[in-house]
């Protein structure tokens, strides 16, 4: 911090962790002053987490102290840290379901009349924590029937309830749509005048100039620099998060960009002259057609209800909304993981509806994974391991399916080369490698092959800005390349920075489809909360 | 991969069982001491009725061959996610299997032939016994711990009612002799281990290792059975179809066990006796977990488990047979608590050295 004068709510000095053999802190400090919005940014992969879970009581560091106002509290545990007013938000929400707000709330702190539960008591109580802090929500609600949204502030509410006094939100945007960002920043404005401490975990730089007082930037697991949020620009604070300077259209807000963003050539492998290629509505043949469909969940509740649409080559459509809308479910349909309840899907001439996974692979149909680490990755194969997922019969000989060892190494060096992933060590397990090279090996693997259509969902979900810049530039090179991308962000500012037209899905339908002249934080933003819940419109 | 990497995983491979090792020594002592025997006598007596003579080794290779079949069953199960816990039953239903087509097999045939199809039988009654735990889970989704566990109950009722009805000598729960088929013992090649169990299907329990090391690590199978183990829904991202995976891995995991069953059939006994496979199934989990699923680990393991039970009856005089279970069972908790905790400070070792 710069000036040493404030009372400080928590320090942390010189610490270390690491998982394994992989270490996520390396000696980072940081100085959070009582009173104030902290943002701690960074790539993924730099500590952010990691230091703040240990300030929660999370684990122990390594080696380092933290302190507490003033309080040597290093090591201590979650009980110990919520007793002393530290809480934690995490991007998993730790609520039950059934249960209605109250009851979630007073969880662990039931206010007890002898033996019994003393539910009117508890009641005053949580309704006056909420009251004090702004917060709009009925108290006897189900969990369940909350929007993500409304769940938060209950986690949030429960943290206060506890006594929280140093309230630390690890990405608690991600799931948010525009509005709800607004009224969360309301809240914790609310929470600083009443003297709380907040430290924001973010990568997104327009939250950090939203709402922080200082920003604490960590790169490689090092605080790198502590700024106050009035002296500095998204600039100078992504420069400080790689550590050199960034193309910042695709790493600030959409509020921020210029509402056509001008599109910078790609620097990196396949850049084909940069000519961008209109869609041409005269293609003969539509490369990705959907058609009617709806998809089922386990509880046989819908979905996606009736999605219609079809990407032509050459173009990339971005499909924007709230995450838990349908679009996972929408992209497992069409890649295969999914079964569909009614409707149609086509990959150029061919119905693929019922294909499995591996038909629709082998025509053409390339998948970047939304959850890399669940779905696109094993994380305890190697990297050349990774590199052949899903490819995997085409690398082995017949009868016996031996795998050709020989091309599967071959095969990895070339990837690791053109696509620049680090380190170039074709036997390091995937787990190993950073988030941003995680990714690199999936983008390596699905679209260093040939493919006509690829389904790109979150496709920088949590990777560094150098990164960013890298899979923006790959996915403008496939679309120049004549292919058809189906890109799914919770991310406006990429969709908008990425697409040819753009939809919005909310609750499982299409309730908007417009060209990007058309598209602005203003028009999609309302059609996310179903402002304008009409009915789908057809592609 | 650099050489340190290597060594690091090696590291990680071989000393959590060597400590689990230790600490059941040091147990095993305490448990001595506690019947007023001294350690080092008793060890050493157990050594020279295992390693110490050809007989008592002979019997620790025998053992060591069921072992291997049952280990390799339940490790082909964990490999690829799945808990087998019904190596028992498809051990049993291996030998039965083996003994039948014996029986059946006129005794002029060439023992050539009718070892192979003894053999084969016993794979393919075992598979079968695996199979239907595996298509339960794949179709109905009926977990393979509660199925496996029921079908034990269910083969080894049957085999106790085909023997106790139909299929005994009287007065026994055995067979009539099974003259087809019959495998040599290790004696007629090495004199030495005269009046030993040992037999040649040590060396097909070896090459069924060999074979399942690199079907797990060298081939598309194997690939998308360790995936399906590590992470399902990846590889049903990579077109693994995983509810086949599932029947597969079950099938062979269960024909693993069920080629034990020639072991004591047509190697030892030349019949099939109600109750041979007792034990065996679940030592075959502390053999998969000691020797970390994998084939070389399992044989190593199996050699180790063999080696605490031949020399259990060595002891016999001195100390109760009944420590050598507890023994069995101290190792087993050691390695299952010392893998995650060795690791943990091997890596804080690691990251000290580089920091210094």
């Amino acid at each position: 911090m710069s000036d040493g004068a404030e009372p400080l709510a928590a320090r942390l000095s010189g610490i270390f962790k690491s998982y394994g053999a992989v270490p996520a802190n390396r000696g980072a400090s940081l100085d959070v002053a009582a009173g104030e919005i902290h943002a701690l940014v960074g790539e993924n992969g730099a500590g952010k987490s990691t230091l703040m879970r240990m300030l929660a009581g999370l684990f122990p560091p390594d080696a380092g102290r933290i302190e507490v106002n003033g309080r040597d509290v290093t090591g201590w545990s979650t009980a110990d840290a919520i007793r002393a007013g530290v809480s934690m938000v995490h991007q998993h929400f730790m609520l039950i379901p059934t249960l209605t707000v109250a009851e979630n709330v007073i969880l662990g702190r039931e206010p007890m009349r002898g033996l019994s539960l003393d539910m009117a008591k508890a009641l005053i109580e949580v309704r006056t924590v909420a009251e004090e802090s702004g917060f709009r929500v009925n108290v006897h609600e189900r969990v369940r029937d909350l929007s993500v949204g409304e769940a938060q502030r209950v986690e949030i509410l429960k943290a206060l309830f506890r006594g929280a006094r140093i309230l630390i939100l690890d990405e608690p945007t991600a799931v948010l749509s525009p509005p709800e960002v607004q009224e969360l920043w309301r809240v914790l404005r609310s929470l600083r005048e009443s003297g709380g401490t907040i430290v924001l975990i973010t990568h997104k730089l327009d939250e950090v100039m939203a709402v922080s007082d200082h920003v604490t930037v960590m790169r490689h697991g090092e605080t790198v620099a502590t700024m106050l949020t009035t002296e500095t620009t998204p600039a100078a604070i992504a420069r400080a998060m790689v550590g050199r300077d960034v193309d910042l259209v695709m790493v600030s807000s959409a509020r921020r960009a210029p509402p056509l963003p001008s599109r910078p050539s790609p620097p990196l492998p396949a850049a084909e002259g940069a000519s961008r290629r209109r869609p041409t509505a005269t293609a003969s043949l539509t490369p990705l057609l959907v058609q009617s469909l709806t998809v089922k969940g386990p509880r046989r509740e819908r979905r996606v209800t009736d999605v219609s649409l079809s990407i032509a080559p050459g173009e990339i459509l971005g499909i924007a909304g709230v995450e838990g809308n349908g679009q996972t479910e929408l992209v497992e349909a069409i890649a295969g993981l999914r079964a569909v309840a009614s409707g149609r899907i086509a990959l150029g001439d061919r119905d693929i509806t019922t294909l499995d996974v591996r038909r629709r692979a082998a025509l053409g149909l390339a998948h970047i994974p939304e959850d890399r680490q669940r779905r696109g990755l094993v994380l305890d194969y190697s990297v050349a391991d990774n590199l052949i997922l899903g490819r995997q019969a085409s690398f082995a000989h017949r009868p016996a399916g031996r795998l050709d060892r020989r091309r599967i190494l071959a095969n990895a060096r070339d990837c690791l080369a053109r696509f620049d992933i680090r380190p170039a060590d074709p036997a390091l397990p995937a787990r190993a490698l950073s988030g941003g090279n995680q990714q690199k090996v999936i983008i390596a693997r699905e679209m260093g092959g040939d493919f006509s259509v690829l389904l790109a969902s979150q496709p920088t979900r949590g990777v560094d800005v150098g990164a960013v810049e890298f899979i923006h530039a790959q996915l403008r090179a496939a679309r120049d390349a004549g292919k058809a991308i189906l890109l799914v962000s919770a991310e406006l500012a990429e969709i908008l920075a990425l697409a040819d037209r753009v939809a919005v899905m909310y609750r499982g339908r299409i309730v908007g489809l417009m060209p990007r002249d058309e598209a602005s934080v203003e028009t999609i933003g309302p059609l996310m909360t179903g402002a304008q819940d009409a009915a789908a419109v057809p592609a | 991969m650099t050489a340190l990497a290597i060594r690091e995983r090696a590291e990680e491979a071989l000393l959590p069982p060597l400590v689990a090792l230790l600490i059941a020594l040091v147990a095993g002592d305490l448990l001595i001491l506690s019947v007023g025997q001294s350690p080092a006598s008793v060890f050493a007596l157990m050594l020279q009725g295992t390693w110490g003579n050809a007989y008592g080794f002979g019997q620790v290779l025998y053992k060591t061959t069921t072992l291997i079949c049952t280990g390799l069953c339940v490790s082909v199960g964990l490999r690829a996610g799945l808990f087998n816990i019904g190596g028992e039953g498809q051990l049993a239903a291996g030998g039965f299997a083996a003994a039948l087509v014996g029986l059946a097999l006129p005794a002029t045939t060439p023992s050539l032939i009718a070892v192979a199809l003894c053999v084969l039988a016993a794979i393919a009654a075992g598979g079968v016994a695996g199979w239907v735990p595996g298509v339960l889970r794949a179709r109905f989704g009926a977990h393979e711990v509660i199925t496996t566990i029921m079908l034990n109950f269910i083969t080894l009722a049957a085999l106790n009612w085909a023997i106790s009805t139909r299929l005994r000598v009287p007065e026994t729960l055995h067979t009539r002799d099974v003259h087809a088929g019959a495998l040599a013992r290790l004696s007629e090649l090495v004199p030495a281990f005269h009046g030993s169990a040992a037999n040649v299907s040590l060396l097909i329990a070896l090459a069924a290792a060999a074979l399942t090391g690199w079907y797990l690590f060298r081939t598309r199978g194997g690939y998308d059975l360790r995936a399906v183990g590590l992470q399902p829904e990846a590889a049903e991202y990579g077109g693994v179809r995983v509810g086949s995976v599932w029947i597969r891995a079950l099938t062979m995991s269960g024909a693993l066990a069920g080629l034990g069953g020639i072991n004591f059939v047509l190697g030892y006994k030349h019949y099939y006796e109600d109750g041979f496979a007792t034990g065996y199934g679940f030592l075959g989990i502390a053999v998969a977990l000691v020797g970390r699923n994998h084939p070389g680990g399992v044989v190593l393991a199996s050699l180790f488990f063999a080696t605490l039970s031949q020399g259990g009856l060595a002891i016999n005089a001195v100390v109760p047979r009944q420590m050598v279970d507890v023994l069995q069972g101290v190792v087993i908790i050691a390695v299952a608590a010392s893998v995650p905790e060795v690791r943990r400070v091997l890596r804080i070792g690691r990251r000290r050295s580089a920091e210094a």
